[in-house]
């Protein structure tokens, strides 16, 4: 047998399991800071509407937490499973932040267990309040140290091939490539701004169905000004990744953005279409490539015209870039305008249609995600370590991968609709305001 | 001692820690779907609501540790175990995501759904025996490189009277194991009812227990001469494991100390699991893969160690506190005390 077969369903088993892990992994990673700012601002307010918004939040946290756990023991197992040639090198250089990864998640796991089986457990509220701490530094660590594993994979360092024998390994060195500032950084800030903007459509689509309840409002307030502060940093870290790009891996940036000749004063190309090698219906900004490459407007950025043809990666990884970027900059304005909404009592952020765009914004959150994490890894192609090994010799030469490819789709299609239908029948059978009525929680003031 | 043992040594006791923490778990798992079929539900449900439901991650965590951990120190493992695993390996995580999933979603879903809480009991089931495969290949013989790459021989594999018994082992140990840890925390949280039935499920499990162990010593003597002479070299330690399981099973029929007797099962298999592991050395599978061949280099043993203390030194604590609220917190277990979010 030809080991293309392998080598493609492993490729597409590896896609849909990374797809689907990076939806619950992104929350998993940027609910618990939000929970814990809840918290702490009902502590310090002594506000209990925002305690309780911590404690339903910590609610739903359970259950995207568990299939983010499941999927992620699946993803790290498949990597042994589908990749073995590629972790067999890998474990020898890179095998540190991976082992370092579940210290973190084990740190993680033993306080979430404690702080959700502890509310009202402690007289002071702090002390409960502490038990998070771990949980969302474990969830953020956790974060780290698998991006560190995939910045080694674009930019790998710490090690010399000698007769093709691994010789001189530094585990430091690999941990700390010139990839992994940028991209670490990326990952988390971007987690933090999407778990924001989901738990901001929630609450805006709750204000939309009927209930003008103050605790929906401060929620949307609230996540609202998170995103806002989370989002000008995911645009401030994605000016530094550029620069990485054009130094490290230029091949993937003028993938990205259509920069066939090596020039000059290089504009950058935002949308169009490519029709038979020629870029149509786009809009150039002048001088804009070369700045987002090397902080100068005449600066030369490396073109494609560099690589041989085999090393480019696919040119549709351009509407990835803009497709996530769109978004990005979209969500920083609606968050931004109704930030100043509130403060200039505008009456358009209270508009039904702003709220309806609020509630968008959750899905289009994800699917930026999505669509940067296929850009991460379209883009690195043709190579699983950048320069070194390649997608086709890393793959498992098992001859069984098809059927597990139907296994893992079946697996993932009752996770994604279970844990669906278990959030929306928790939420829906104890109403907010239910339960701000059993628990006589009076003691909420209006937003400042 | 040389890093190669200290490597195995630390990857060795992980997966102890996750033989004994998911045995428990699986066990518990299967005779709650089993009381449930002979009418005799909520006698378990609240315990594995109560203990099992907040710890469930955290022994997840000794398996993911395991695994990530091997190709750490033992890189070359990927290349033998990852080709071949494939298919066990896979069905492994999709039980096991089954059995994570249903904590979180019984827990707010609606609870009793029968047909769930069927899928979880087996999957407890299912997934040591899938998972137990791996011990077997170890042994070598099912194992053929073709083109130079490892092939597993499915067909040797279950025709294997080997493979059929430690299959039976994995599965009445773990639900010896749950049994016995379960009499133990029934007692504690004051539920007679379910003391005496876990009780009962004990003394039935032990028995198949002690036999299939010394059935595969016999099935060793024929598929791996070699590992088989070395644990009659240690016979002494497997003759120990004897004697603590005899006062486990001692302490159940006089219904003494079912603490003590726990104590006395965790002993046992500490004791039988080393020697098994130690017996086994220096191979990690039979005859391809040593733990010598296939170590890593100096630089990251030395770093995946200190990781590992620096590591130990912040979940030793972090551990003792979570057993300390949910273990051994009297009126927690008793069901005293609810504080879910």
């Amino acid at each position: 047998m030809g080991n293309e077969e392998a080598v493609f369903y492993s490729r597409v088993l590896t896609e849909l399991t990374l797809s689907f892990h990076i939806i619950y992994a992104t929350i998993g990673v940027g609910v618990p800071l939000m929970i814990m700012i809840a918290q702490w601002v009902g502590i310090k307010k002594n506000d209990e509407h925002y305690i309780l918004l911590a404690r339903r939040w910590a609610r739903g946290f359970v259950i995207t937490v568990a299939v983010g756990v499941v999927t992620g023991t699946a993803i790290g197992m498949q990597l042994s499973l589908l990749w073995p040639n590629f972790m067999e090198l890998a474990g020898n250089v890179i095998a540190l932040p991976l082992f370092l990864e579940t210290f973190a998640f084990f740190f993680e796991a033993i306080f979430l267990g404690i702080y959700l089986y502890t509310w009202d457990r402690f007289e002071n509220q702090k002390k409960h309040l502490l038990l998070l701490i771990p949980v969302a530094i474990g969830a953020s660590a956790s974060a780290v140290f698998i991006t560190i594993v995939n910045a080694f994979m674009n930019a790998p360092q710490g090690f010399d091939v000698l007769n093709g024998e691994l010789v001189n390994i530094n585990p430091l060195l690999a941990m700390f490539n010139p990839a992994m500032p940028t991209k670490v950084a990326h990952v988390v800030v971007t987690a933090y701004m999407t778990a924001a903007f989901v738990l901001a459509a929630i609450a805006a689509f709750r204000l939309l169905k009927g209930s003008n309840h103050i605790y929906h409002k401060k929620a949307l307030f609230l996540t609202m000004k998170v995103g806002l502060v989370f989002s000008i940093a995911a645009a401030i870290i994605g000016d530094f990744s550029g620069k990485y790009l054009a130094e490290y891996q230029p091949e993937k940036l003028a993938a990205a953005e259509w920069h066939f000749e090596t020039e000059e004063n290089a504009p950058l190309i935002l949308y169009g279409v490519l029709d038979n090698g020629e870029v149509k219906y786009a809009i150039k900004i002048p001088f804009a490539l070369s700045i987002l490459a090397h902080f100068n407007p005449t600066a030369e950025v490396i073109g494609l015209d560099q690589f041989p043809e085999d090393e480019i990666p696919p040119l549709y990884i351009h509407y990835l870039f803009d497709f996530m970027v769109t978004i990005g900059v979209w969500m920083t304005l609606l968050s931004l305008v109704y930030w100043l909404g509130i403060q200039m009592r505008w009456k358009l952020v209270h508009s039904k249609l702003f709220r309806w765009l609020i509630v968008l914004g959750g899905p289009l959150s994800i699917l930026a995600i999505e669509a940067g994490w296929w850009l991460a890894e379209v883009g690195r192609q043709p190579w699983i370590l950048r320069g070194l090994m390649r997608v086709e010799d890393a793959a498992t030469t098992s001859g069984h991968v098809d059927t597990m490819l139907i296994l893992f789709s079946g697996l993932y299609l009752v996770l994604g609709v279970g844990s669906i239908v278990v959030l929306t029948r928790m939420f829906r059978r104890n109403p907010v305001e239910q339960e701000l009525e059993d628990r006589h929680a009076t003691k909420g003031a209006d937003i400042s | 001692m040389t890093l190669e043992i200290i490597g195995v040594t630390v990857l060795w006791t992980f997966l102890f820690g996750y033989l004994i923490v998911a045995s428990i778990d699986f066990g518990a798992g299967f005779f709650n779907a089993y009381s449930l079929l002979t009418g005799r539900q909520h006698i378990l449900t609240n315990v594995i609501q109560r203990y099992l439901s907040p710890v469930w991650e955290v022994t997840n965590v000794f398996l993911v540790f395991f695994f990530v951990g091997i190709i750490g120190f033992f890189p070359k493992t990927a290349f033998y175990y990852g080709t071949t695993l494939l298919v066990p390996a896979s069905i492994a995580i999709i039980l096991l995501a089954i059995r994570g999933s249903y904590y979180a979603f019984e827990t707010y879903g609606s609870r009793g759904h029968k047909g769930y809480s069927f899928m979880y009991g087996l999957a407890g089931l299912f997934i040591p025996a899938a998972l137990s495969i791996v011990l077997t290949i170890s042994e070598g013989g099912f194992i053929e490189m073709v083109n130079g790459s490892p092939s597993l021989d499915y067909y040797a594999l279950f025709t294997s009277p080997l493979t059929w018994a430690i299959v039976v082992l994995s599965l009445s140990a773990v639900l010896y194991i749950s049994a016995v840890f379960l009499t133990w925390y029934a007692n504690r949280a004051g539920d007679l009812e379910a003391t005496n039935l876990m009780r009962k499920y004990a003394l039935i499990w032990a028995l198949p227990t002690i036999i299939t162990a010394a059935g595969i010593m016999v099935e060793l003597r024929t598929h791996n001469q070699a590992h088989y002479n070395n644990m009659i070299d240690i016979w002494w330690a497997f003759g120990l494991s004897f004697l603590l399981f005899l006062g486990t099973v001692w302490l159940l029929m006089k219904r003494r100390r079912y603490g003590l007797s726990f104590g006395l099962l965790v002993g046992q298999f500490f004791v039988a699991f080393f020697a098994y592991g130690f017996a086994h050395r220096p191979y990690l599978l039979y005859p391809y893969l040593t733990i010598y061949d296939s170590f890593t280099n100096e630089a990251m043993a030395i770093a995946l160690i200190i990781a590992f203390i620096a590591g130990l030194a912040l979940l030793i604590p972090s551990l003792y506190l979570l057993l300390r609220l949910f273990l051994f917190n009297k009126d927690y277990v008793r069901g005293k005390k609810d504080n879910h979010a």
